[in-house]
């Protein structure tokens, strides 16, 4: 019995736990170095680590918070943001005015600066979650406003140019705090991930999400109020996406609001997807999600370390994106499933036909 | 018996994963017969019509049709429409964001392209002909549940079925519906017309059918004819026990009279939904709401959960002045509401029954307060063990068990609340004999132990049983309370129809 | 007596066709407005045949998302078909030397259209019989689309076919519609050929869903598969036919695209997805399927081109100011249906309470 739950259990992983695991043999065939970790003093002199593992750690970052949110909004709302990538542009736009406003850039003012972030995130993703929990609009309709108009925004707060933060705070937020060896954006998922982790642990967000997602009239009845829970899951998503156009920014030191987080959203979606999540809402994994996001960004990684052209990556990513989704269809699956157990039968049929005789 | 036969099933199997829902069925339908198919819920009775319909592909067994030769095979809805089967569900499956006519003709016309003035044509004289008030190019949406339940049966009947289903079709509909529904049975078993009728209304079936077949535990028990088996009997059948005497009930009466202190008193509550009213009950009473469907007394108590938006009036509780805006802010007082709707608005239908049980409690205990798993566990296990629900597990989703069980888990999650007042609109619509007394009984345990109930039922023998008092509702006012040797049958129907009836 | 009633009896609007009618009347408004305040351009029309001349393959790939939305279902990869069917039509004319220049451009026709049956066919295929989620899929769809743009080719082709070039030139003049130039010239209204084709395309949906029996069987689709499925229609054929009639229109909109700008170019086309999402949505197709109208997603596109338009000729003409506006007007709309809506729902249920407490006497 407590075997089969367990299977079950792991059952929404097996697919994105299986991509990962051809991913992994297929680098190892292919190429045993990708695999290798080393030591390097980078430019400004410290000792980092390197290596293609490393790098995809590194540069999921983003994608893994943002998808962490994603997760939240789909299971509450039954609907995916594809406003985050403008968003987080907004973001990054804030973050930068505030701190060239500040003039020096500290601990303190990069500290007062996220916060800042924060609320303008959170701001503008209250505006979705009232569109989305209080005048009942389908989350991507909602979103797409700030889809189409959220990088402009992000113009308008900063004009044309692409600023440059140039300062050693930047730098260790971007990549490696002196004297610490692990890319620092690899914290920032580490971070979110515990603060969710703990808000699972120590609330009740998790079960309320999920009645919300599943049954919206019943929560409602059960004491839940839904309209509060649906705002929550996009407020928590505007922080996930503040801490992902920050290190966006802090990553190259300087802030374009055409390209920065660009098309994440729909990599979110996909994490989401291939963590084996319903994009329909209801019951959800934070981990599949995540899984997802290391997933896209290995296949990604992949892809360079073979030599493909970076503007060529979406149609590989496409093929290998179908297959996955379709060995997690649910008529693929039960199609196997039916297959496996006919060959069981078959199986203990001959196995008790050889008992008898 | 004479009658030519229709449709053959022999030795139907249907398993899903760890429960076998049909095992070794038969069932026969004669022509122009009406064939009622009994049994509680989970029983089999839904599994064999979706089995029959396409809708579930049969393990084994086999199906056979006048008219077609050999073993038919029926591997979808279309399939069987083709072999002439037509059903009409419980729950309306219609398309609301097409026409009345749409909806009668879509998926069984010849041809690629859509007549619409022939089809408005046809659809208006059928609805005539039936007097369905419809209008056929009338959005199916903007009808009321009742017509667009006729729709479906019109539906039904305009094809050139020779078996036609009906899944509790009376569920929704009122007295003269249901009287209408007849008369166009009993006119299609006339043109010769195989009936299934599937229903918990007993008499209903002693009404209509001309056989009984009976289901228990995915097993057939029998086939019968109706004069052959007395109601008491074919309840035995169906629960598998003799049926224990349900006059044996004893009902508690609260102590009543001036000097007792009500529990909750309403003045002047009304909400969006519902006119003003004032409500009492007392510590320990049972009452109960009654009134024909849409008479408002559903409306009532979901004003007094606050499930509705409250417009107006003063609430106590134990004397105290209360403000109760919402349904959380009713169940901090100590109130539970069962809803009338259980799919609808009672069970989270992917979460598993343990979430599902826990889940008011853990929203009292609120948000930053999560019950631990090991809790969680405990609780659940002592409900399942004392309501006896049925389920494979604690984990299992909630909408893999059958209606009664459901229910019970919702009863579970307010019980595990220990409410001291516990509104249950409708717990008895859809559950099996077996489960309905208990449902009763568990009522009456309650109020004994000090709990207050309001009970609302369509069925007015259940009132009559549990309840201690009793309010009349028409057209969504308060027209009369009756106590004491005013609660029998005659006096409340006479109450609920008014001067006139 | 009452049969004759019946016929008589008005039907109200439906919700769709409510939606459907505020649409029309706004972009009435707004072109009147910019007529009365910007004048110019807009007095004339060649300014409307301008809107579809430009519009012509926004309007098509509308139509494609409004028949999948209806259906319950959305199609994200209708901007990177465009994309790929512009940049190898356009390969094909420059590299293609069999027969004449009609045959080629025949060829390059059904090349176009059959690329986007391919995808309809493939993304079909995925979301109905595998049953796998349509947003997933034509994102994978979009992705692949766009790599292959730029496996292609990641430099701009121009066309070059001169048989091409001149039928993409080809204009039918209508000289009463024209207006007299400064010198005193007549210059008549011209009209591309993309914007017949487009106008046609709507006509020919609007009939399809109106009139064919697929149509309304997506309509049935995605007012309630459930009930779809029980009242005998064979859903996963009407889900598949209505993805292979949007890839099929995707392929079409990429060669009237190209006819528009005879050029191909990686990021042609890029995000048109959304607009036409837009398109749909302010034409009065919910994203919940089962409502819209073609027609409403015209007069969406045409809102949309409008809007350019006018931020065009104003003093604000800048992407962003354009980008904001886009997104207001749809903001403005989301909300309006929203309230729209649900005060029809609500007078509706009041409707449903007060039949039911008061039941007819006889």
């Amino acid at each position: 019995m407590l075997k089969k739950k367990k299977i079950a259990d792991f059952g929404q992983l097996l697919i994105p736990l299986v991509a990962l695991a051809i991913l992994i043999i297929f680098n190892l065939f292919r190429d045993l170095s990708f695999f290798s970790i080393g030591m390097k003093v980078n430019n400004s002199g410290n000792i980092v680590l390197t290596g293609n593992l490393i790098s995809i750690i590194d540069s999921a970052s983003e994608l893994a918070i943002i998808a962490m949110g994603m997760t939240l909004v789909t299971a509450a709302c039954g609907g995916q943001d594809i406003s985050v990538g403008a968003v987080g542009a907004i973001s990054g736009a804030v973050f930068v005015k505030v701190l060239q406003g500040m003039g020096n850039i500290t601990v303190g003012t990069v500290i007062l600066a996220f916060l800042l972030c924060c609320l303008a995130t959170i701001c503008f993703k209250l505006f979705n979650g009232t569109l989305v929990a209080v005048f009942k609009i389908q989350p991507m309709i909602a979103t797409l406003i700030l889809y189409s108009c959220g990088r402009s925004i992000a113009y308008w707060i900063n004009g044309d140019a692409t600023p440059q933060l140039n300062s050693p705070v930047i730098s260790s937020l971007g990549m490696t705090i002196p004297g610490v060896p692990v890319p620092t954006p690899i914290f920032a998922v580490l971070f979110v991930g515990l603060l969710l982790f703990l808000a699972f642990k120590f609330t009740s967000l998790s079960l309320y999400t999920q009645s919300v997602g599943i049954n919206k009239g019943a929560a409602r009845l059960n004491g839940i109020n839904p309209t509060l829970i649906q705002l929550l899951s996009f407020v928590l998503l505007g922080v996930c996406v503040a801490v992902a156009g920050v290190i966006g920014v802090c990553r190259l030191g300087q802030l374009n609001h055409k390209t920065l987080l660009v098309d994440i959203e729909m990599d979110a979606i996909l994490a989401v997807a291939i963590g084996g999540n319903n994009l329909g809402g209801g019951k959800f994994k934070l981990s599949g999600s995540i899984l997802g996001a290391y997933i896209i960004q290995m296949l990604t990684t992949t892809l360079y370390a073979m030599k493909v052209a970076p503007v060529n990556i979406k149609a590989y990513k496409a093929i290998v994106i179908i297959i996955i989704v379709v060995a997690g269809s649910p008529v693929v699956k039960s199609k196997v499933t039916a297959l496996v157990n006919k060959i069981r039968t078959k199986r203990r049929a001959s196995t008790i036909q050889k008992g008898v005789s | 018996m004479e009658s030519e036969i229709v449709l053959t099933m022999r030795g139907i199997c249907k398993y899903f994963p760890g429960v076998c829902a049909l095992e070794d069925v038969d069932f026969t339908l004669r022509k122009g017969t009406i064939h009622a198919l009994m049994g509680e819920n989970g029983a089999g009775k839904s599994t064999l019509i979706k089995v029959l319909t396409g809708v579930y592909p049969m393990d084994q067994g086999e199906i056979r049709i006048d008219g077609i030769e050999g073993v038919v095979s029926i591997r979808s809805p279309q399939d069987a429409q083709n072999c002439g089967i037509s059903t009409v569900y419980q729950e309306i499956t219609l398309c609301p964001n097409l026409t009345v006519a749409e909806n009668m003709f879509i998926g069984r016309t010849e041809g690629r392209r859509v007549d619409w003035k022939t089809m408005d044509r046809r659809a208006g004289e059928l609805l005539d002909s039936l007097g369905i008030p419809a209008r056929p190019r009338q959005q199916l949406g903007s009808c009321s549940l009742a017509v667009q339940q006729m729709v479906a049966i019109a539906r039904a009947v305009d094809t050139d079925c020779k078996v036609l289903i009906l899944d509790e079709p009376t569920s929704s509909l009122d007295d003269k519906e249901v009287e209408m529904l007849f008369r166009l049975m009993r006119d299609l078993k006339a043109r010769g017309v195989g009936i299934v009728f599937v229903t918990h209304f007993l008499e209903q079936v002693y009404a209509v059918s001309d056989q009984i077949t009976v289901l228990r535990n995915g097993k057939l028990v029998g086939e019968f004819d109706v004069k052959d088996l007395p109601q008491v009997q074919l309840v035995e059948k169906m629960i598998g026990k003799d049926l224990e005497d349900l006059s044996n009930i004893k009902k508690h009466t609260a102590p009543t009279g001036q000097n007792v202190q009500p529990l909750y008193e309403a003045e002047g509550l009304s909400s969006t939904e519902s006119r003003p009213f004032d409500f009492h009950i007392a510590k320990g009473e049972v009452n109960g709401f009654t009134g024909l469907l849409g008479s408002g007394r559903s409306e009532s108590v979901r004003a007094i959960f606050g499930a509705d938006r409250v417009t107006g009036g003063k609430v106590k509780i134990n004397g105290k002045d209360v403000h109760i805006a919402s349904p959380h802010d009713a169940m901090k007082q100590g109130i539970g509401y069962l809803p009338e709707d259980r799919k609808r608005d009672g069970i989270i239908a992917d979460l598993s029954v343990r979430e599902n049980i826990n889940l008011a409690l853990q929203v009292m205990q609120g948000f930053f307060h999560p019950l631990s798993k090991a809790q969680m566990r405990q609780f659940a296990d002592e409900y399942i063990a004392a309501l006896q629900i049925k389920t494979a597990s604690q984990d299992t989703p909630i909408k893999a068990l059958s209606g009664g069980n459901q229910q019970k888990v919702i009863l579970a999650r307010w019980l595990l609340t220990h409410p001291q007042y516990l509104i249950l609109d409708e717990p008895t619509r859809g559950i099996d004999v077996g489960t309905k007394t208990e449902i009763q009984k568990l009522v009456l345990k309650l109020s004994e132990e000090g709990m207050s109930v309001t009970f609302i039922s369509s069925e007015i023998e259940e009132m009559l049983r549990t309840c201690s008092r009793l309010i009349v509702m028409r057209d969504r006012k308060i027209v009369g309370e009756l106590t004491g040797d005013e609660l029998t049958q005659a006096h409340v129907m006479k109450t609920i129809a008014g001067g006139e009836g | 007596m009452s049969g004759n009633n019946k016929n008589v009896h008005r039907e109200p609007l439906t919700d769709a066709q409510l939606l459907m009618v505020i649409s029309i009347g706004i972009f009435a408004a707004m072109y009147l407005g910019a007529m009365v305040t910007l004048g110019g351009g807009f007095l004339k029309a060649q300014q409307i045949f301008d809107l579809l001349n430009d519009n012509a393959a926004l309007i098509i790939i509308s139509c494609a998302l409004t028949v999948v939305m209806i259906g319950g279902g959305i199609n994200i990869s209708v901007g990177g078909v465009i994309g790929l069917t512009v940049m190898s039509c356009a390969l094909f004319l420059n590299n293609c030397t069999i027969g004449s220049d009609f045959v080629t451009i025949l060829l390059t026709f059904l090349l176009a259209l059959g690329i986007g049956l391919a995808f309809g066919l493939l993304q079909g295929f995925l979301v109905s019989y595998l049953e796998i989620q349509p947003f997933i899929v034509t994102l994978a769809g979009m992705f692949l689309a766009r790599g292959l743009t730029t496996i292609l080719s990641v430099n701009p082709v121009k066309v070059t076919h001169a048989g091409f070039l001149a039928l993409s030139k080809t204009k039918l003049k209508i000289s009463w519609l024209g207006y007299v130039a400064q010198n005193g010239n007549l210059i008549p209204a011209k009209i591309e050929i993309g914007a017949i084709v487009a106008v046609a395309v709507v006509l020919i949906m609007w009939m399809v869903l109106r009139y064919l029996k697929l149509g309304r069987n997506i309509y049935a689709l995605g007012g309630n598969r459930q009930s779809a499925l029980m009242l005998g229609i064979n859903v996963k054929k009407t889900c598949f036919s209505s993805y292979v009639i949007s890839g099929v229109l995707s392929g079409l909109a990429g060669f009237v695209f190209l006819m528009h700008k005879p050029a191909g170019n990686a990021s042609v086309a890029m995000r048109s997805e959304m607009d036409a999402i837009a398109a749909s949505i302010i034409g009065g197709t919910l994203l919940t399927g089962g409502v819209g109208n073609v027609i409403g997603s015209f007069f969406g596109a045409m809102i949309l081109a409008t809007i350019q338009k006018i931020i065009a000729l104003s003093p604000l003409n800048a992407s962003w100011w354009q980008e904001m506006a886009n997104g207001a007007m749809l903001g403005f709309f989301i909300m309006l249906q929203s309230v729209v809506l649900s005060a029809r729902a609500k007078r509706r249920g009041k409707l449903e309470a007060n039949q039911q407490g008061h039941p007819k006497k006889e």
